[in-house]
């Protein structure tokens, strides 16, 4: 937790010295609390000040990240518990899990069908982060093959699964070059475990069956060297998974507890009953505060589902997603087809795009920049105004693919006809329906 | 070490609304369905009371649906040309409340009518008991007109009758206290917008234990995120003692995840979206699960398999 001015000002000289830049230790200490100066201006402050600054600074959920040969993922430093109080930072990394005791030639085959997969939405390239590996026969040599397989496949993120350290070791070292997750140190097995983590810089996840416990384990961990861990609480259930979750997110950001402020591991498919069962599950650790979520199942429609969510969840709401300005081809229009023009804002543009789309009648959709407003908040902060539609008009060449000269707007900004007619010339303005959802009925009639 | 887990101490509680009415309540229902009572944020047992779980309606409308997904056409059968089979229906795929959707016309282009509106809601009455919702068509003199008739028909029935909106809810407020229903007052996604309107209707005279929020629900991937903050917000609001956002929340998931292209068509879609049926269930389903814990009351679906998935994931949140 940020440490306020005075605080700050107690951990310094208080001598005045004006070495810093500044002409008194609280004016420094003042800056330092806006993050404006670097304690490393002040020549004389003491070690003991330069380690409690640092803790203070430090997130209250650590920042932890995960390299694959090509791709990392970073979870962490969330600052809210509520996406609306600013934002969520880091999506949570989204795994799919392989066991060792698969054919190598299945493990390869679903490894790249996850890891292949891609999805646009929203003018986003969308997938998932990387592959977990599981020890679940126990065996190295079997382990090490399959971590070899899984590498021969993709060069995203990995989570090396395996009951000790010696496994574990062994799967490590065939990851040569990368980073991966180590899952997991236990209250039996974390000495020989977090020694491995410490020796390789690896991240570990720490698995406890209660908070006390699991903040005890922590502890230790740290200080055996290992600062980068992810906590797995060991509760599956939906209801249990909810509240400890939450419990923990509360505890890091509420209480700066320290022992706790880490990202958090679910395993939502080893109580489901299904594959959407499992995205029920997931759907929810999206939402509360996973921060990597490993999955047993993976479809096409899961995914895009699933990466879907996790997009929206992330979502700044501070900043609405906008899309391009611009000119949008709906149905294949033809030079005689509509034109209609809305505002950037993604709700305004996709709910717009999706109801011309599904009428099935061609449409140019001219897309002005409203700054990402909707039409109506746009209309009234002046961002979407004739002058702004008209220079959408001028500025995207629709003129030269179009065969006419009308221009639909939305039925929310009806009184920008006059106007319109003014700074388009020789256009014909039509005041199309207010809401989106009776735009196919609107084109059909405009069509005949 | 023992780690103390933090507990909120909110001082507010949402609102406890019943809807439909028994025979001693002056209705005919088998039983009432209450939503609202939690003192806490949702499924957070461990600090505060959920004494209902949210609760399922699935919509059934007075026409085939013209509109609607093959999938969802195919899923109910022959029931969509039958009201009352349809919430039969319903009532065994697990709706614990039923909305009948009135349409603007039938047959075409007739006007839907009084009679037919009032004949309509009798047959769902008459074919099931659980309570009911009735939504008019959406445009505001027919709403007025429908709503008002439906309101006297079923007298007493304590329906959740809606839409009512700021720029429409007089009618459909005097028509509610009139004869003994509920409303559900929607706003833009927006907790100010929402405040408003409950204060507006409950000027009006209707108590707040007759209301019910609907602040607009959007599909996973067309904007959910927002109504998911704003649910959020006004549950917090209500928690925290801020007497206009006290009232249990409605979604209209079913409609949201439908009428887009996922759930909604088969073909001339990418590739990366997957197998058709499997998607448009998981859209129905996922967003209804994320508005839930984000505090929706009442979802109201139309898939019975998403059904399924939804009542178990709430089954499971409450602890069953």
């Amino acid at each position: 937790m940020a440490l306020t001015g005075l605080q700050i000002y107690k951990l310094l000289p208080q001598t005045n010295c004006k070495e810093c830049g500044y002409p008194t230790c609280l004016a420094f200490a003042m800056k330092l609390a806006a993050k404006q100066a670097e304690l490393a201006d002040c020549p004389y402050v003491s070690e003991e000040a330069k380690a409690q600054l640092a803790a203070a600074a430090a997130p209250p959920v650590r920042l932890v990240t995960v390299e694959g040969p090509g791709h990392k993922i970073e979870v962490g430093n969330e600052t809210v518990l509520f996406r609306h109080e600013k934002t969520f930072f880091h999506q949570p990394g989204l795994f799919v899990r392989v066991k060792d005791t698969t054919p190598v030639a299945e493990i390869k085959a679903a490894v790249e069908a996850a890891m292949g997969y891609a999805v646009e939405y929203v003018g986003m390239s969308l997938h998932l982060d990387g592959v977990a590996v599981e020890a679940a026969s126990g065996d190295a040599a079997t382990f090490k093959a399959a971590v070899a397989a899984v590498l021969e496949v993709t060069d995203r993120a990995l989570i090396l699964m395996a009951a000790d350290a010696a496994l574990l070791e062994t799967g490590l070292s065939a990851t040569n070059g990368t980073r991966p997750l180590l899952y997991a140190a236990t209250a039996e097995n974390w000495e020989p475990v977090a020694a491995l983590a410490k020796a390789k810089n690896s991240p570990l996840v720490v698995r406890a069956d209660s908070l006390d416990e699991m903040a005890e384990l922590t502890e230790k961990i740290k200080g055996a060297g290992v600062q980068d861990m992810v906590l797995d609480p060991a509760v599956r259930g939906l209801a249990d998974t909810l509240v400890t979750l939450t419990q923990l997110r509360r505890l890091a950001l509420k209480k700066n507890f320290r022992p706790l402020g880490f990202p958090l591991i679910t395993f939502p498919g080893e109580v489901a009953e299904d594959l959407l069962d499992e995205a029920a599950f997931a759907s929810q650790h999206i939402a509360k505060y996973g921060g990597f979520i490993v999955l047993d199942r993976f479809t096409p429609a899961s995914a895009y589902a699933l990466l879907a969510l996790r997009a929206n969840i992330y979502t700044n709401p501070q900043e609405p997603i906008k899309v391009q300005p611009g000119i949008y081809e709906i149905n294949d229009p033809k030079p005689a087809s509509p034109l209609m023009v809305t505002t950037n804002f993604s709700i305004t543009y996709f709910s717009v795009a999706n109801e011309v789309d599904g009428s099935g009648v061609p449409g140019w959709l001219l897309v002005a920049d409203a700054e990402g407003m909707s039409v109506l908040t746009a209309w009234a902060a002046g961002k979407f105004d004739a002058e702004r539609i008209a220079k959408a008009v001028k500025s995207t060449g629709i003129e030269d693919k179009i065969s006419h000269k009308k221009l639909v707007i939305p039925g929310h900004v009806s009184v920008l006809l006059g106007e319109l007619e003014e700074e388009l010339p020789g256009w014909e303005i039509l005041v199309g329906p207010r809401e989106a959802v009776d735009l196919a009925g609107f084109l059909k009639l405009w069509n005949a | 070490m023992t780690v103390e887990i933090p507990v909120e101490k909110w001082s507010g509680k949402v609102i406890e609304v019943a809807l439909g009415a028994t025979a001693e309540e002056g209705g005919t229902r088998t039983h009432a369905v209450t939503v609202g009572g939690q003192t806490t944020l949702p499924f957070l047992h461990f600090e505060g009371a959920i004494p209902y779980p949210p609760r399922i309606a699935i919509e059934i409308s007075d026409q085939r649906p013209g509109d609607w997904s093959p999938l969802l056409l195919e899923a109910w059968g022959d029931v969509v040309k039958d009201p009352a089979a349809w919430a039969k229906a319903a009532e065994e795929a697990g709706a614990e409340l039923i909305l009948l959707q009135l349409s603007l016309t039938k047959d075409g282009d007739t006007p839907v009518t009084v009679a037919d509106a009032q004949a309509v809601t009798r047959q769902v009455l008459d074919a099931t008991g659980l309570p009911l919702i009735v939504f008019g068509p959406g445009q505001v003199d027919a709403d007025n007109e429908l709503l008002v008739a439906v309101a006297e028909e079923a007298s007493g029935e304590r329906l959740l009758l809606g839409i009512c909106e700021e720029k429409n809810y007089r009618t459909i407020v005097a028509a509610a206290l009139a004869h003994n229903h509920l409303v559900t007052a929607r706003t833009a996604m927006d907790v100010n917008l929402a405040k408003q309107l409950n204060i507006l209707i409950s000027d009006m005279g209707l108590p707040l234990n007759r209301i019910v929020m609907d602040p607009t629900s959007a599909a996973l991937g067309y904007g959910m995120e927002y109504g998911y903050s704003v649910m959020e917000r006004l549950r917090i609001a209500a928690l925290q003692g801020d007497k206009m956002t006290q009232l249990p929340m409605l979604v209209t998931v079913g409609y949201e995840a439908w009428r887009q292209k996922e759930s909604k068509v088969g073909v001339g879609v990418p590739e990366a979206w997957g197998e058709w049926e499997e998607r448009a269930i998981l859209w129905e389903t996922l967003t209804t699960t994320t508005l839930i814990e984000s505090g929706a009351d009442i979802v109201i679906m139309r898939h019975p398999e998403a059904v399924r998935r939804a009542r178990v994931f709430i089954d499971r949140l409450m602890g069953k």
